[in-house]
């Protein structure tokens, strides 16, 4: 008796000498390798965060510190979680609870934090998308899941314009991460909910000279 | 041994899927029943209506969509000519970073596989990620005989299960129901909901969020399905907005993804067209809130036990259609659904099946089969359209869901054998190859002004044609034919009169004038829903 493995493919093989089909090449006339000016890719990324909803702070980076002071402190976080790797200095001016995460932390813990900050592996404009792909400074993907607000810190340098462009900075094998807005939904007579089960607030520190 | 003899035999069609693919009645009946729903109508009309203008306004904005749709296309197709390479490649790398493959022959095996899993891990309870795959081999259902209790995750799924219901849209399955059907299951089904639930979307999802958090803090294994699994690298992805499938794919200890082989996409570059098409054309947004992408076990990131089931369940029985092959393309983004005038009005439950709408009309005949002796629901599937193209234009992997539909009437009138139908025409053809026979029957036609009423259609119509007069009313026949007006003097005397106006104003009408309404070549993706409504 050959086992399912052999029998799937072996229809599948059956299936097409039944119907062959030419061979195909992929047309790929969309567009890629857009180079955007630092101004419009901030423009077109600010706006898109906005449009999700998405709370936007461009600052530059020696005023990192202060504004994720200031935006902890605006929301009422007193407990933050934080990836190993994330730069000590970001957190000089934050006087509350910091939590260095670790792998044996279970998740319930990780539900009693206020807040987690990171900083992230790449940015699309056109989509208002942050990747996140488990870097030491990005943490393992519980991290910045659990926890109700996402203070996440993206370099400018680091947006670019398009899918395209921005798929092809990812390391494919790495635990990638796709945000877009806060959590949301619109299962209930498609009227758009931001926060579901994901952060129900998402901050978004865009340093303009990194 | 045997011995072939002149023309190779041809390899048989694998077996057709089993699970939830097939209704309890035709689509007619079911969508006659449907239709006198008028909540359902009101909160499908209103559903679709939105969606309809917000996918228009995200494809609109991209001046490449047509580019993206070919190369989408294309992908999808290159992909199902080279299946056997892929899915072994796919095998290969989630191998490599630690998953383990199964191979599911149907559903009733990928069931049992992934009980077994459940089992393995010592858990009674799983979470789950919505699924198309799960839904259509009736996963919950088999797990729930085996005493492990599955929680759907996602909001609408939620809604679904708690109120023993069952999917009617791709996207949004609880798209049938309004916000005061959905808090009196809340409150009736939520163990200690506040009573004081309002009716507001965000406070019911509220609900659903405190009640889920615990589920997913404490659940040890999760079941997913996949929008793709990329050969190249043995990455999978799951496409969502709430940020369950977050939940599901990172906490628990063990997670089991089931993935039609039809998903496969050769290359990892292939998601930069994928994740443009599917986003905007499924909930008409730039980018839907959140995507996972994850290749087999990370060390001290998400679960440390990984299992991919690949299941067949019948798309080997559609892969061996030349024609019909193209309905596994789809992308479950629903589209089609949200355009199509059947669909708007009847709703997802009448097509019987987990894949409604065009798409499942095409796709649940290939899965499951027509038997079209037997009355069979699916038999009536390729009937509920009027042909009038809007899927094909909203379909991002361009599937002509038109013609598909068309080659499969074709396929169920050619298996049904003689029908009274078969019959009606060819008597018709004999009628018409006879002048004096075709004029003495269209005298007769006349006749059924008699038995059209006042409002001169006739509802219902004799055997033969009592099926086709079952679903539309008939125009009663005119007078007099348009032969017998042809040679009357009152023709005549028409004919004469245009002829004499053509004559007189031929040089006014040049047809090299040069002249086009530019609305004739606009982009054809945006073209179809606006005449719809």
């Amino acid at each position: 008796m050959t086992d399912a493995r052999d029998t799937v493919l072996g229809r599948i093989r059956a299936a097409l000498a039944l119907a062959p089909t030419p061979a195909t090449v992929v047309p790929r006339r969309y567009r890629t390798g857009r180079v955007l000016p630092d101004g419009e890719r901030l423009a077109l990324f600010t706006d898109r965060l906005l449009d999700y909803k998405a709370e936007v702070r461009p600052c530059t980076a020696d005023r990192t510190a202060q504004v994720v002071a200031d935006v902890l402190r605006d929301h009422g976080a007193r407990r933050i979680g934080v990836p190993a790797g994330l730069d000590p200095r970001w957190l000089d001016a934050y006087d509350g609870d910091v939590s260095p995460d670790a792998a044996d932390i279970p998740a319930p813990r990780l539900d009693a934090l206020d807040a987690v900050v990171t900083a992230s592996a790449a940015g699309c404009a056109e989509t208002g998308t942050i990747f996140l792909d488990g870097s030491p400074d990005q943490g393992r993907r519980a991290l910045s899941l659990v926890p109700d607000l996402h203070l996440c810190v993206v370099d400018l340098s680091s947006v670019e314009a398009g899918v395209p462009e921005v798929l092809a900075r990812l390391v494919p094998e790495r635990p990638t991460t796709l945000i877009s807005g806060p959590s949301a939904t619109s299962d209930i007579e498609l009227e758009r909910v931001e926060g579901v089960h994901g952060p129900r607030t998402l901050v978004v520190v865009i340093r303009k000279d990194v | 041994m045997s011995t072939f003899l002149g023309m190779p035999a041809r390899p048989p069609r694998s077996p057709y899927g089993t699970g939830n693919l097939r209704g309890d009645e035709p689509f007619p009946r079911a969508a006659h029943r449907e239709l006198g729903n008028g909540q359902l109508r009101r909160n499908l009309g209103k559903a679709t209506t939105t969606i309809r203008t917000k996918r228009l306004n995200v494809t609109g904005e991209l001046p490449d969509w047509e580019a993206l749709r070919d190369a989408g296309s294309a992908i999808k197709t290159d992909a199902m000519n080279r299946l056997p390479e892929l899915l072994e490649q796919l095998e290969r790398k989630v191998t490599e970073h630690g998953g383990t493959v199964h191979w599911a022959r149907d559903g009733a095996e990928a069931n049992e596989i992934v009980a077994r899993l459940v089992k393995a891990t010592g858990s009674s309870e799983v979470i789950k990620v919505k699924s198309m795959a799960t839904q259509e081999i009736g996963l919950n259902e088999h797990l729930e005989s085996v005493g492990i209790t599955p929680y759907e995750t996602d909001l609408a799924e939620l809604i679904v299960q708690l109120a023993h219901d069952k999917p009617s849209h791709i996207l949004v399955p609880a798209i049938h129901r309004n916000r005061d059907e959905i808090r009196q299951i809340f409150l009736d089904r939520i163990p200690g909901v506040d009573p004081e639930l309002d009716n507001v979307p965000a406070h019911l999802a509220a609900a659903a969020r405190a009640y889920l958090r615990e589920k997913f803090m404490a659940t040890k294994v999760a079941v997913s399905g996949a929008n793709f699994g990329v050969a190249e690298t043995g990455t999978l992805s799951v496409v969502e907005s709430e940020g369950n499938g977050r939940m599901c794919l990172t906490l628990p200890d063990t997670l089991i993804t089931v993935m039609g082989i039809e998903k496969v996409l050769p290359r990892y570059q292939d998601l930069e067209v994928f994740l443009q098409l599917l986003p905007r054309s499924s909930t008409g947004e730039r980018m839907n809130p959140y995507t996972s992408l994850w290749t087999g076990v990370t060390p001290d990131d998400g679960p440390q036990d990984f299992h991919l089931v690949l299941l067949d369940n019948g798309r080997t029985a559609a892969l061996a259609d030349a024609v019909g092959r193209a309905a596994l393309n789809c992308i479950r983004c629903s589209a089609c659904l949200n355009v199509c005038p059947v669909y708007e009005r009847t709703g997802g439950h009448a097509y019987g099946s987990t894949y409604p709408g065009p798409i499942g009309a095409v796709l649940t005949p290939q899965l499951a089969g027509m038997h079209a002796a037997d009355d069979d629901p699916n038999s009536s599937l390729p009937y509920a359209s009027s042909l009038c193209g809007a899927c094909f234009d909203a379909c991002p992997v361009k599937i002509d869901i038109p013609s598909l539909l068309v080659e499969l009437r074709h396929q169920n009138t050619e298996q049904s054998g003689t029908t009274p139908e078969k019959l009606a025409m060819r008597a018709a053809a004999a009628v018409m190859k006879r002048p004096a026979l075709y004029t003495g029957a269209q005298k007769a036609a006349g006749l059924g002004r008699l038995v059209a009423g006042r409002d001169r259609t006739i509802s219902r119509l004799p055997p033969p044609f009592a099926g086709w007069s079952d679903s539309r009313d008939t125009e009663a026949p005119p007078r007099q034919t348009f032969r017998a007006w042809f040679a009357s003097d009152e023709g005549r005397a028409a004919l004469r009169a245009a002829a004499d106006e053509h004559d007189g104003s031929h040089a006014e009408h040049d047809p090299g004038d040069g002249r086009h309404d530019p609305g004739d070549e606009g982009h054809d993706h945006s073209h179809g829903e606006g005449e719809k409504k």
